[in-house]
């Protein structure tokens, strides 16, 4: 165009600002509960200091409380790797926890008599790959009734998450029983045969699995083909289809990746941690990531430090809450605080309340100055 | 004529996106009983400044007066209460709700809804447009012209004081308007303003009192009443065209003449047109339930170097036809061949890659996934496939070369590549459906109106590129529209479909209006 531009073409807002405001939008929510959380313990009549300080010495700062950290960690950022492929994908599974037990019944069930057999690391990975594949299944009915007759995911997976739960609690009961033990339970897998530990720590290898998996889900999601039509997916079924893409292949596979990848956080956690499985045993790690993954956007990067600010707070708060006579409920608690004051954040940045809008609003001022002075 | 009171007035609104200022300091009075028209390019920012008055924006500067009194509108429920009513560029109706269910949101009281009197206005206001519209059908069954007269009576019903309509014609008929302009001119006697925007200059000619002008967020220029009343039509083309293109007026001379103000050019027929490219056979396409399909079994040929149009009211099979023939829908029986393939049992996807394109008529709903970028929009139809993917992986350069390039020659108006389509304007996302299906040599393109939402300028760029599609002889075209100038300037033959039933194909020669016209009618009768 050849005449005078008479549009002030400001440019899209500084990254800097972006970033601020994205990081506040993850970290507002965690203060404010933390500050509620602090005047809860208040009304109790504990010392809300000495509560967080017990949180983080025990939690962070002491060796084996960052190495429990760590550890617990792994099973936590595979089961939000699978969350987020399906979340991005616009697929609600919320069904993690009954793949993740399942995953963990057939891991552990199969892994005791498998791991004097095979070669040791032949072992492992095979396990691995059992319960990747044991995860993935438990989707199959959802995402098949989803693709082919447009049944609600939300509803099957829970459903099916249901089944799942208690399937896990008949194998561990039925066809996995030791007979070496008094409670419901599986064989125990020698610690020879667990996951090895990274050099001159106590943390097994999961931790390195996870980053590996993150990484790989990031590079799938922004580098890809695959990525991309999963996104578009996300964003709009409709134009997915109308686009071409084959929506039920996408549906499918991205829920079979999703479980594969909840299964694969159980196998991490049985074979780096446990080496059995109890009937009775449920981490129900899933409402408590649904959250995590929200916080984070659906943002890998994000999600690695959430998921260690959670581990800390879950390893360090056991143990803050028992010294300071509290049931070990005070975490669920906080999580809910977090939750509500996510959702209390959304809602103000609805009405521009946010630290982000201000900057924005001041940077356009002053452009607006700088265009009038030219 | 004393000048009647403002009912609203904007005072210096200026609002901006990431990278646009879409309003810089505008002021806007409208009055009691006026129908102002407010006309520009596309992404000239119409759309957002009335969202400041319906509340769906909040402006960063500027102030609202409604009725004398300076007013902050919040939200649209603040609007809604004020007696400003709106239609939106694109429907903001919820498709799983019913029509009645769809006129109650946000006009309950408390607890209570309003279901007698949404039940009356909807009766007294479609007996005004002269519309049957059922209160119990969900909105997703509906046409979109359908839904475009609900989301009028919705309108006409909430904006007691002032209307709003962005673009309300876009899906109706030649009696669809006329019908709503009838409504207009006698609600605006009791004192309702009017806030009209179109592409359509005859249009604003006809039904507004007053025209602004938008041009790069500014006003341009205000045509008062005497002018209005005074002048030719030709003398206020001349004005507006001066006002929204400065400079190119006299570029435009020809383009908006072609624009049918003085009657259609008429494309002269084609000699003898190559081998067929689609063949339609006996096809029956059912529609979903509420919605007419293609009931009868339909015939209908495109041959290359041919553009085909498809004249009918909207909702009267058009959308089962184009989903048919793209494949989102499964035809019940007989045949469609794309260059002699048979295409009936293959996938969208299948048929895209034999050289079908479509364009569709629900480009934000479908047409674009709002979220993701400009870029990825403009490829978005070649996922997986090279240059733009090699073994899987995303090559960012080479579709950001193609999206710059196509940016460019469409001018399309987006801040950055990476802005999500979402947020770019309605005759922007057109530009971006239309580039994106007319890239890379197709050999049949099915057009659901093509130019909808579309400024002058780039409906002449777009007929004009329909053209040279078929130009060649290697590639032919389905037009499906509801404006029949268009048709006429565009198409060597036209089909006419009414009720699902195709009534007949007529030749593009002088006197093939009345032939159509005919038709139609013809179709109306059962
Ligand atoms: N929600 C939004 N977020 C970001 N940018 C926006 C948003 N809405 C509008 N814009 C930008 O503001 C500018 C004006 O858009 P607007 O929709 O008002 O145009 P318009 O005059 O209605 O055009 P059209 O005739 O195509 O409908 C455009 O550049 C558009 O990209
Ligand atoms: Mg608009």
């Amino acid at each position: 165009m050849s005449e005078p531009e008479t549009r002030v073409a400001s440019p899209p807002p500084a990254a800097s600002v972006k970033v601020l405001s994205g990081v506040w939008r993850g970290l507002g929510p965690i203060v404010y509960a933390l500050v509620a959380g602090g005047v809860l313990l208040l009304l109790m009549g504990r010392d809300p200091i000495g509560f967080y300080a017990t949180t983080i010495e025990s939690g962070l700062l002491s060796q084996t409380g960052l190495e429990q950290s760590i550890i617990r960690m792994a099973p936590l950022l595979l089961m939000s790797a699978g969350l987020i492929v399906a979340f991005q994908a616009g697929l609600w599974n919320i069904g993690g926890d009954g793949q993740f037990l399942i995953a963990a019944a057939v891991v552990a069930g199969l892994g005791a008599p498998l791991v004097g057999v095979l070669p040791y690391s032949l072992a492992l990975a095979l396990l691995c790959v059992i319960g990747f594949v044991a995860g993935a299944a438990w989707t199959i009915v959802p995402s098949v009734l989803k693709a082919w007759y447009g049944v609600n995911e939300i509803i099957t997976t829970l459903m099916v998450g249901f089944i799942g739960i208690r399937l896990a609690n008949l194998l561990i009961k039925g066809p996995f029983l030791s007979d070496r033990s008094l409670v419901p339970q599986t064989d125990v897998i020698p610690f020879k045969y667990l996951l090895p530990y990274l050099p001159g720590t106590r943390i097994h290898l999961g931790i390195v699995v996870a980053l590996a998996v993150l990484a790989a889900v990031h590079y799938m999601q922004t580098r890809t083909s695959y990525g991309l039509s999963l996104r578009m997916l996300g964003a709009s079924p409709k134009a997915a289809a109308h686009a071409g893409l084959d929506v039920k292949r996408d549906i499918v596979t991205a829920f079979g990746l999703s479980g594969g990848l909840i299964g694969l956080a159980a196998a991490v956690e049985v074979l780096g941690v446990w080496g059995y499985v109890r009937a009775d045993w449920n981490p129900a790690f899933g409402l408590t990531l649904f959250a995590l993954v929200f916080l984070a956007r659906l943002n890998v990067k994000l999600v690695i430090p959430l998921v260690g600010f959670f581990a800390v707070l879950s390893i360090g708060g056991h143990e803050a809450a028992r010294r300071a006579g509290l049931p070990n409920d005070f975490l669920l608690l906080l999580i809910g605080l977090i939750l509500f004051f996510m959702v209390f954040t959304e809602w103000a940045r609805t009405k521009g309340w946010t630290a982000g809008m201000r900057l924005r609003a001041a940077g356009r001022t002053s452009q607006r100055e700088a265009a009038l002075d030219e | 004529m004393g000048e009647a009171p403002a009912a609203v007035e904007l005072r210096g609104i200026s609002k901006s996106f990431p990278g646009v200022l879409a309003n810089d300091e505008v002021s806007l009075v409208v009055r009691r009983g006026e129908v102002h028209c407010l006309l520009g390019e596309n992404g000239a920012g119409k759309s957002t400044l009335m969202n400041v008055l319906a509340g769906v924006h909040r402006p960063d500067e500027g102030e609202i007066r409604v009725a004398g009194r300076r007013v902050t509108i919040g939200c649209p429920r603040d609007a809604i209460d004020l007696g400003i009513g709106m239609v939106h560029q694109h429907s903001s109706l919820i498709a799983v709700f019913t029509v009645l269910e769809n006129l109650l949101l946000g006009r309950g009281e408390g607890l209570r809804l309003k279901t007698g009197e949404a039940l009356a206005a909807l009766e007294e206001f479609s007996a005004l447009l002269g519309v049957a519209v059922d209160p119990w059908v969900q909105v997703g069954r509906l046409s979109l012209g359908e839904q475009q007269q609900l989301e009028i009576i919705r309108a006409l019903w909430r904006g007691s004081r002032v209307l709003i309509l962005d673009e309300p014609t876009s899906m109706l008929t030649p009696k669809g308007v006329e019908d709503l302009q009838r409504v207009l001119a006698q609600l605006t006697r009791q004192g309702l303003a009017v806030i009209f925007i179109t592409h359509k200059l005859r249009e604003a000619f006809d039904i507004g009192d007053r025209v602004s002008v938008l041009r790069r967020g500014r006003l341009a220029g205000t045509i008062d009443e005497a002018t209005m009343r005074g002048g030719t039509f030709a003398e206020l083309k001349q004005m507006v065209v001066e006002l929204m293109f400065p400079g190119e007026a006299a570029r435009l001379a020809r383009v908006a003449e072609i624009r049918g103000f003085e009657g259609p050019a008429r494309r002269s027929r084609r000699p003898a047109a190559g081998p067929p490219l689609l063949e339609l056979s006996d096809v029956l396409i059912p529609g979903a339930r509420g919605e007419v399909g293609i009931d009868e079994p339909l015939s209908l040929a495109v041959h290359a170097g041919e553009v085909v149009g498809v004249a009918g009211v909207d909702g009267n099979g058009q959308r089962p036809l184009a989903e048919g023939i793209a494949g989102q829908r499964r035809a019940a029986a007989g045949d469609i061949r794309l260059a002699g393939t048979t295409v009936r049992a293959l996938s969208i996807g299948a048929r895209q890659r034999l050289g079908l394109r479509y364009v569709t008529d629900d480009r934000l709903g479908e047409g674009v996934a709002p979220p993701l970028s400009v870029a990825l929009n403009l490829v978005s139809k070649r996922i997986g496939a090279p240059p733009f993917w090699v073994h899987g992986r995303t090559k960012k350069a080479a579709i950001e070369r193609h999206a710059r390039a196509l940016v460019e020659e469409y001018d399309i108006m987006t801040p950055t590549l990476d802005t999500p389509a979402g947020s770019l304007s309605g005759g922007t996302l057109q530009k971006i459906v239309v580039a994106r299906e007319l890239s890379f040599s197709p050999k049949v393109v099915v057009f659901n109106k093509p130019t909808h939402g579309l400024d002058v300028k780039t409906t002449a760029m777009v007929r004009d590129r329909i053209g040279r599609l078929v130009e060649g002889g290697e590639a032919g075209a389905l037009v499906i529209s509801t404006d029949l100038e268009e048709l006429l300037e565009l198409c060597d033959r036209v089909a006419v479909l009414s009720r699902g039933r195709l009534m007949g194909v007529v030749e593009n020669v002088p006197g093939a209006e009345q032939e159509i016209g005919a038709l139609m009618i013809g179709g109306g009768d059962e």
